[in-house]
């Protein structure tokens, strides 16, 4: 239908202030950050969303031990703070695990950033860990380390990470409340025994908040992890967020909880659901306040090598990195040529602060407010729309509006494309596809099916194979400018794309 | 008198370093304990330490052949509950 056109001023989305544009827009996500912190980040891909389009960073699995038991692990698998359950990593020694860091550094030179995470507490075996850092900071200098914990023994080698020159350091932070950490930890070992309940809690929340304090204190980046269980800590993480940040953590990132009965663990096997992406979107929402640079986290598989969801760790198993000569010299001159590069790309496609993404005029000067929308993108990386819709793994979502096109998070799907008919009938992997894409009203991507085209339709998510190697952002306010200036839209409920100017 | 590891061990390698004794050996297909060398870490600490911080329940045996850590005791998971979670998932 035809949209009632109200006079032929150019409308402003709000009156006054700056929220048109001002403040440097949204998608200048580090604005609100010290200076310094912001030099950290800026070109980091754990914590810009830009710069995770050009580097990438991996994680080696040389700490299996862990000093506590989280209701969302089962040990026999991967730590799920910072990986999928249910896949194993190859375990490695430090020197195997220098040799594979060394040999993926040398072929991507993308790689920027090692990290140890789990399986395990990377801090409950310490020695394994440290011996990894400091081999890594003699043979290659120019990897940034991070490090993953659930904090029990943070307190006691907060001096050690220090001396490693550590990049950042990320903790799992699921309550400051023993009562609900009760209910999410079921055990510690401390000082030697095994403590259950409420005193094990007591304990884990005293050294996290000890350690966090301590790096914030010396100047080490620290980032929290939280673990979304509704029902259980959902309500509770908004404080968990203004407890973290007034401790000097630079960002608070909530995931998912992913619990599955076939995962073995006492969330999967008891019945508890994880959140939807709507519950978990508002809730990252409130804890974000500004600092919203952390919604491409991946929780990627402890081991993974590569970027943006993507795994090249075939290529990189101990056999095949034991039989790689490498001239690391070399390497790192290649290195630092392609990061130069990238660096200026991400510099030119970044959006100079104060500019508005999508001219207002585009939008047919309506006195409405076009209300912002869900867009979905198929991209290998680089930072443009490069991907095939049946080639995606996953697709990441930018909410687009009058103000601004800024990314919210990433959807896994299964691929459409590819599996073979070993992997089922396509339709109902299609289904799932169009399901995971809930709430978006369009997906751009560089090609696309007939009969994923026509599902889309029919699902009322607009299907858009024509901004092939464009820059996301760009594309994704061209189209929502294309399909505001159509006024055909329409949500769930059956509701207009506008909204009254002012509401 | 002596502590014992099964099958079930997962190779954390949490139990190694802490035992007082060093009967704890890494081993394929699994961890196992010296027989001659553990001795319940009498003298050491309270509690056996390898059983202290094993995260599988079942996975060691005390002297008499019990498990230290009986199903359930670590997960929290009812073992029934467990049972019928495992066999809803077999016949799938
Ligand atoms: S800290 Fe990591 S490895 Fe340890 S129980 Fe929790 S999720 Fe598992
Ligand atoms: S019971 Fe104590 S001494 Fe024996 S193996 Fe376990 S930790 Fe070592
Ligand atoms: S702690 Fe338990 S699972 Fe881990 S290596 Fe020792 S016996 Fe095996």
């Amino acid at each position: 239908m035809q949209l009632p056109v109200i006079g032929r001023q150019v409308a402003q989305p709000s009156e006054g202030g700056c929220s048109a544009s001002g403040c440097g827009g949204s998608s200048d996500h580090l604005s609100h950050l010290p200076q310094s912190i912001r030099d950290k980040v800026r070109d980091h891909p754990c914590y810009s969303e830009e710069a995770h389009h050009h580097f990438a960073r991996m994680h080696v699995a040389v700490a299996p031990a862990c000093n506590i038991q989280c209701h969302y692990c089962n040990r026999k698998y991967d730590c799920a703070n910072e990986s999928r359950p249910g896949v194993v990593s190859e375990l490695l020694t430090p020197d195997q695990a220098v040799k594979k860091v060394i040999a993926v550094a040398a072929h991507i030179p993308q790689m920027t950033v090692l990290g140890i995470a789990g399986p395990g507490d990377p801090l409950a075996n310490p020695e394994r860990t440290f011996e990894t850092f400091r081999q890594l900071s003699e043979k290659a200098p120019d990897i940034k380390l991070c490090v993953s914990t659930n904090g029990l023994s943070l307190p006691d080698h907060v001096e050690a990470l220090c001396q490693h020159n550590i990049d950042h350091v990320t903790i799992t932070i699921n309550c400051v409340d023993p009562e609900i950490g009760a209910k999410i930890y079921p055990w510690i070992f401390w000082n030697n025994r095994r403590i259950k309940g409420r005193r094990a809690a007591e304990i884990l929340i005293q050294r996290q908040q000890q350690g966090l304090q301590m790096l914030t204190e010396r100047g080490v980046l620290v980032k929290v992890n939280s673990v979304m269980i509704p029902g259980v800590n959902d309500r509770h993480l908004e404080e968990v967020s203004q407890v973290v940040k007034a401790k000097g953590a630079f960002l608070h990132n909530v995931m998912p909880l992913i619990a599955e009965a076939e995962h073995g663990t006492f969330y999967g096997v008891m019945g508890q659901r994880g959140p939807t992406h709507g519950e978990l979107q508002s809730l990252q929402d409130k804890c974000a306040g500004n600092m919203n640079l952390m919604r491409h986290c991946r929780q990627c598989r402890a081991d993974a090598v590569g970027m943006l969801g993507e795994d090249r760790g075939g290529e990189f198993t101990m056999d095949k990195v034991e039989e790689m000569i490498i001239d690391y010299e070399a390497a790192m001159r290649e290195r630092a040529a392609y990061q130069q590069v990238a660096l200026a790309t991400l510099e030119a496609q970044r959006k100079p602060a104060g500019e508005q993404r999508i001219p207002l005029t585009a939008l047919g000067g309506r006195k409405r407010t076009p209300r912002p929308m869900l867009v979905a993108v198929a991209t290998t990386g680089g930072g443009v729309i490069n991907q095939h819709f049946g080639d995606a793994r996953e697709f990441l979502v930018y909410e687009a509006s009058p103000m601004d096109v800024r990314f919210i998070g990433h959807r896994k799907v299964e691929r459409y494309c590819g599996g073979g008919s070993s992997s089922g009938d396509g339709e109902s992997v299609l289904q799932k596809t169009i399901a995971a894409l809930a709430g978006c009203e369009a997906v751009l991507c560089s090609k696309i099916g007939y009969e994923p085209w026509e599902m889309l339709e029919q699902a009322g998510v607009a299907p858009n194979g024509e901004h092939a190697m464009e820059p996301i952002e760009q594309a994704v306010s061209a189209v929502y400018a294309e399909l505001v200036a159509k006024g055909r839209r329409r949500d769930a409920a059956g509701e207009e794309i506008f909204l009254q100017a002012g509401t | 008198m002596a502590y014992q590891i099964i099958d079930s061990c997962v190779n954390c390698w949490a139990c190694e370093p802490l035992c007082p004794s060093g009967a704890i050996h890494s081993a394929q297909p699994h961890f196992f304990i010296d027989r001659n060398r553990c001795n319940e870490c009498d003298g050491e600490h309270v509690e056996a330490q390898c059983a202290s911080i094993c995260p599988i329940e079942g996975a060691i045996l005390d002297r008499w052949g019990v498990p230290a850590n009986p199903p359930g005791s670590l997960t929290g998971i009812p073992p029934a509950r467990m049972r019928a979670a495992m066999a809803e998932i077999r016949s799938r």
